[in-house]
């Protein structure tokens, strides 16, 4: 009998050596694994090598390896930032060019201006005037139809390019109504008297005479005789239901002893000139802008 | 005193070479493989009428577009639960094959016992029968051997490229696409695919074979569950064959009817084998129930002049009668059982069901958004707007005008505007779906009280086909 060194104990139903070990009877085979697997689990082991060679992976005293292909994901973000903008240099090109009827007209321009926009304002507008463009008290609801200083598409683009009552600018839109308190144009009655003749522009107070007269005198060379106010100038209508500052009697009692003073700064050193007309076209397209 | 030599861990794969047979069986695998290869190549150049906006190709997955053409059919991705019910099927119709036939599917119409078949034919057309196969193996690397292996492996390529090939005309305009691919146009994606397509073609059908049954796939382990004693599987009729031994020409009657069974160990049934087991060890793992070995024995038998079927299909129930000189039941018998009934009624009842709804879903629909902020807008007028987002479906070939409308709950008047267009009604492109933005708007001055129902229709102008959307108008009060 020849010596058989591999003493193994074999499976009497399957023919296949054990390994010897034994749980209540039952024996585990020793099945040797396919060698094609040992060798797709080596060629694994080298990929996971060149891979660490190839991108960045090993740790160092400062920072990692930074890999032969020198990738890095700033970097590829970068690329693909680049890559974008190239792709839209094009239309955005076309949107500066093109005049805001044009855009809207086209659909391509539309919704490229509407969607370029929406980022702009959440990035740069949402602050003040809310996400949803709702404005809160002193920072105008952008959805409504009521526009302080006009609501064409151009005018928008205006206020948006150079701000309101934003010194740095020349070209920025400037108003200043009087504090009419504190200046000691109008007495303490009197305010009272003209803000209850502002109440009844809308009719929410009942008319008197006085009143009238002291808003003749002082505010409608700038709101109007009705209060239908005058958008060359900033100034609100106050004949509608709209209220920046809120409409009730002690609100417009303190805006015409104080005066407000919003402001909003200019956006055309920070945005680029295709950038401020999308926000503009955006804006406009809320669903309160004025047709042209 | 040395120890002993530590066992391999690891085994080489023993090279199989299966020897041509021929047979009932054969043709059958001859007969499947001819067209389950033609589906795959011909189906994605079969051509369907669609009307003028919608591709003309029967069979395609528009992965860009999101939609899927089968025919007269077209799956949009909501409606994917389509999907998932052929997935169903597809699972139930498997559990009715095994319960049946055993594991049919690897023998028959698994891709890779198809396309190894394939290749093992290309093997014998170019390198000769199994006893030639075997000499080219341990010879060394002669010109005629370098010939010989080229043209088998250049021949296997083309095939893998042209499954690699196929496979991506299911995913785009073929001929186009063909077009593409050749003048170099095609989206490297395509290349890509193709490639890796080709590459695993090439290794695991000509390479790797019955490695793949034996240590890659699932299926036959989850098969092997799904098996009863009713079902059919390959059986070596060892009641009849044992004991084996080698034949003798002129037997003396007592070895010819006391001792020896009808097998004389002739190896055939080994010889033929793609996965190079012997059936005679009874069932295991390795047999893909390909029925080759029954079709070398039944060859065998013939020319003893023995009855057919000494390795026939067989179940496990039939084996204990025969064993015991019972006859088998009839092959009815084993198919017409509870369990056969229970999964082709299943099965059946799935696919009755997604026809029904497939011929009677809508091709019109309806989704609204109400804008959440703000929720309401106070115009100067006085009168409270609502923003809604809108989506109208259009899953008709041809562009539809739609028009909307809207039914108060309760008192009150509102008025329906859609931004950017005149009237209420809008053209929707065909097989697509379009967003609106639409404003609802109440009366100046008139309160309203916090939430009021608010119902959306829309109605197809040129079928009537209506659909509705349930939302609500905010008046503006707090």
């Amino acid at each position: 009998m020849s010596k058989d060194k591999d003493d193994r104990a074999v499976d009497p139903h399957t023919g296949t050596k054990t390994t010897g070990h034994d749980w209540d009877g039952i024996t585990e085979l020793d099945t040797p694994l396919p060698r094609w697997w040992l060798w797709t689990f080596y060629a694994t082991i080298v990929w996971g090598l060149l891979y660490t060679v190839a991108y960045p992976a090993w740790p160092m005293l400062s920072g990692a390896t930074s890999g032969l292909l020198g990738y890095s994901s700033r970097g590829a973000l970068e690329q693909d930032i680049a890559r974008q903008k190239a792709a839209q240099a094009g239309i955005e090109a076309e949107i500066v060019k093109a005049g805001f009827g044009e855009i809207a007209a086209d659909a391509n321009l539309a919704s490229y201006a509407y969607a370029g926009g929406a980022a702009v304002f959440r990035a740069n507008c949402s602050q003040c005037h809310g996400a949803g463009a709702a404005g809160s008290k002193g920072y105008p609801n952008l959805r409504d139809d009521d526009w302080l200083w006009g609501g064409t598409p151009e005018d928008i683009y205006l206020t948006i390019a150079h701000g309101i009552r934003w010194e740095a600018d020349y070209d920025t839109r400037w108003s200043e109504m009087p504090a009419f308190g504190d200046d000691g144009i109008l007495e303490e009655t009197e305010i009272a008297l003209v803000a209850d003749h502002v109440l009844s522009l809308s009719g929410k107070s009942g008319r008197s005479e006085a009143g009238a007269t002291l808003y003749l005198d002082n505010c409608s060379g700038c709101h109007g005789e009705a209060g239908e106010g005058m958008a060359e100038m900033g100034a609100p209508a106050l004949n509608d239901a709209i209220w920046l500052y809120g409409s009730d009697r002690a609100s417009l009692i303190e805006t015409i002893t104080h005066s407000r003073f919003g402001v909003m700064p200019s956006w055309n050193t920070r945005l680029s000139e295709a950038d401020l007309r999308k926000v503009a076209h955006y804006v406009h397209s809320l669903g309160g802008g004025v047709r042209e | 005193m040395s120890a002993p030599p530590a066992p391999s861990l690891y085994a080489a794969r023993e090279p199989i070479f299966p020897k041509a047979v021929s047979g009932r069986f054969r043709r059958l695998k001859w007969a499947i493989l001819v067209a389950t290869l033609a589906v795959y190549y011909i189906t994605p150049w079969l051509r369907w009428d669609r009307g003028p906006y919608l591709p003309d190709q029967a069979v395609l997955i528009d992965l860009a577009a999101r939609r899927f053409y089968f025919f007269m059919i077209e799956i949009w991705p909501h409606e994917f639960y389509y999907v998932a019910g052929l997935l169903i099927m597809a699972g139930i119709g498997l559990f009715l094959f095994t319960s049946v036939l055993g594991r049919v599917w690897c023998g028959y119409a698994c891709p890779q016992t198809v396309w190894v078949d394939l290749f093992m034919h290309v093997e014998r057309f170019i390198e000769g029968d199994r006893n030639k196969q075997i000499r080219l193996q341990h010879q060394s690397w002669t010109p005629e051997k370098i010939r010989k292996r080229t043209a088998k492996w250049t021949i296997w390529l083309a095939i893998s490229m042209a499954t690699g090939g196929a496979w991506i005309f299911y995913f785009a305009d073929a001929p186009s696409l063909a077009w593409q691919f050749i003048t170099g146009a095609a989206p490297s994606v395509a290349y890509a695919t193709v490639a890796i397509l080709t590459a695993t073609t090439f290794i695991l059908g000509g390479f790797l074979r019955e490695q793949v049954c034996l240590y890659m796939c699932p299926w036959p382990r989850i098969q092997a569950a799904m098996l009863d004693e009713n079902s059919l599987t390959v059986t070596y009729k060892d009641w009849r064959g044992e004991p084996r031994g080698k034949h003798k020409k002129q037997p003396t009657p007592q070895t010819q009817t006391q001792t020896q069974g009808d097998c004389i160990d002739c190896n055939a049934c080994v010889n033929v084998c793609p996965t190079g087991v012997d059936i005679r060890k009874g069932q295991q793992l390795g047999c893909i129930t390909c029925a080759l070995c029954i079709d070398a024995c039944d060859d065998i038998m013939a020319r003893l002049g023995r009855p057919r079927g000494l390795i026939d299909y067989c179940s496990l129930a039939d084996e204990h009668l025969e064993r015991s000189g019972q006859p088998a039941l009839s092959a009815w018998r084993r198919i017409l059982r509870p369990r056969v009934f229970l999964y082709t009624g299943l099965w059946a009842g799935i696919g009755l069901a997604m026809v029904v709804t497939l011929f009677l879903r809508d091709t019109i629909g309806l989704t609204v958004r109400h804008d959440r902020n703000p929720l309401f807008v106070t115009l100067s007028d006085g009168s409270i707007r609502n923003g809604y987002e809108i989506r109208l479906l259009n899953q008709e070939g041809m562009p539809q005008d739609f028009r909307l409308s809207h039914r108060l709950e309760g008192a009150g008047h509102l008025r329906l505007d859609i931004q950017g267009s005149e009237g209420r009604t809008v053209e929707v492109a065909a097989n697509t779906q379009q967003l609106l933005r639409v404003f609802l708007t109440s009366e100046p001055w008139i309160e309203m009280d916090g939430q009021v129902p608010v119902r959306l229709w829309v109605e197809n102008l040129t079928t009537r086909e209506r659909a509705h959307y349930d939302t609500v108008f905010y008046g503006g009060s707090e």
